[in-house]
């Protein structure tokens, strides 16, 4: 079981209490009469499917009820930070690239 | 001011109501079972339960609470009472007020004239949920049973509020007092925890309260 931190709530909860919802940082097209069927195919229906670092949202549904942002290690599944919407990740594929394995920090932690 | 239809939902005590635990006829179970028991349980029965939601952050809202309320808007994971009435973060933007039954029409009209212009909402929800107070010396055992939060008072001090996991559904536990818990349940569930308190604290004795 994975404890993981909702930034709302301010502290680490049980898994069993979160639902993973899919990418996150989705932009929506600003003027979606103007996008041709493949953008707006694109926006609607392709997700990134990547090795290691993802951007997800998750939503805190037996607690606060509130969407938030997750970055997580699709290979070791660890979640390495959490952060409210609007706000930008600390960890990213590029920084993490760059930063050695054991510099990485997060407000999850495995349990 | 909103256009928002805001009318006495409350039918007045003449009229017949039955709480969410109605069928299980508590007041017949008063003084049964075990002596010492170590759980005592009770249904905070008809009251006003209003989801009140707004802007944190923004100081006209928090002072318009307390104007209306006399209460300041709890930080989260908390709930803050002033005599029957308790005000209880649920999220950041979200509040639940319990008020005693038959005044969530005068408290709703009051939260409306202190926050008006404001964006705010104010939702009589009291018909969708009910209030358990459980009480006693194994009631910590009890919530240890049906959920994974930890309900260990290093952790959850008394005027702590959270929603969780709860024996495989979900509600917000509230502790009230040292031995004092409060469950914050959905009505089309009240039958299912009562059924499932029954059976976790058989083990400790369950005594009922009307």
């Amino acid at each position: 079981m994975l404890h993981i931190f909702c930034p709302h709530c301010g502290e680490l909860r049980s898994e069993e209490e979160f639902h993973a919802s899919g990418q996150a940082h989705i932009a929506r097209p600003l003027d979606p009469a103007a996008c041709s069927d493949e953008e707006w195919g694109t926006y609607m229906f392709f997700r990134d499917n990547p090795r290691g670092i993802h951007h997800e949202l998750w939503d805190h549904v037996a607690g606060c009820r509130q969407y938030f942002n997750v970055t997580r290690d699709t290979v070791t599944y660890e979640i390495l930070e959490t952060y409210k919407i609007g706000e930008k990740p600390q960890i990213t594929a590029a920084s993490k690239a760059s930063a050695a394995p054991s510099t990485v920090k997060g407000l999850g932690e495995k349990v | 001011m909103s256009a928002i239809n805001v009318f006495q939902q409350n039918p007045g005590a003449e009229a017949k109501a039955q709480t969410p635990l109605h069928h299980a006829d508590l007041a017949s179970l008063v003084g049964k079972g075990r002596n010492n028991a170590g759980v005592t349980l009770r249904e905070k029965k008809l009251l006003g339960h209003l989801t009140l939601r707004g802007d944190g952050h923004d100081p006209a809202f928090a002072s318009g609470v307390h104007k209306a309320l006399g209460l300041e808007l709890p930080v989260a994971l908390t709930v803050v009472a002033k005599g029957e009435t308790s005000l209880q973060w649920v999220g950041p933007d979200e509040w639940l007020l319990i008020v005693p039954g038959g005044q969530e029409f005068a408290v709703e009209q009051q939260l409306r004239n202190a926050l008006a212009g404001l964006h705010i909402q104010v939702v009589n929800v009291s018909g969708g949920q009910t209030l358990l107070e459980l009480q006693g010396a194994n009631v910590r055992d009890v919530l240890m049973k049906s959920t994974s939060y930890d309900v260990h008072p290093n952790n959850f001090p008394v005027g702590k509020a959270v929603g969780t996991v709860f024996a495989k559904s979900q509600l917000v536990i509230r502790r009230t007092g040292e031995d004092t818990w409060e469950l914050v349940i959905r009505r089309s569930f009240a039958d299912y925890w009562w059924m499932w308190l029954q059976d976790a604290s058989a083990e400790y004795g369950l005594s009922i309260e009307a």
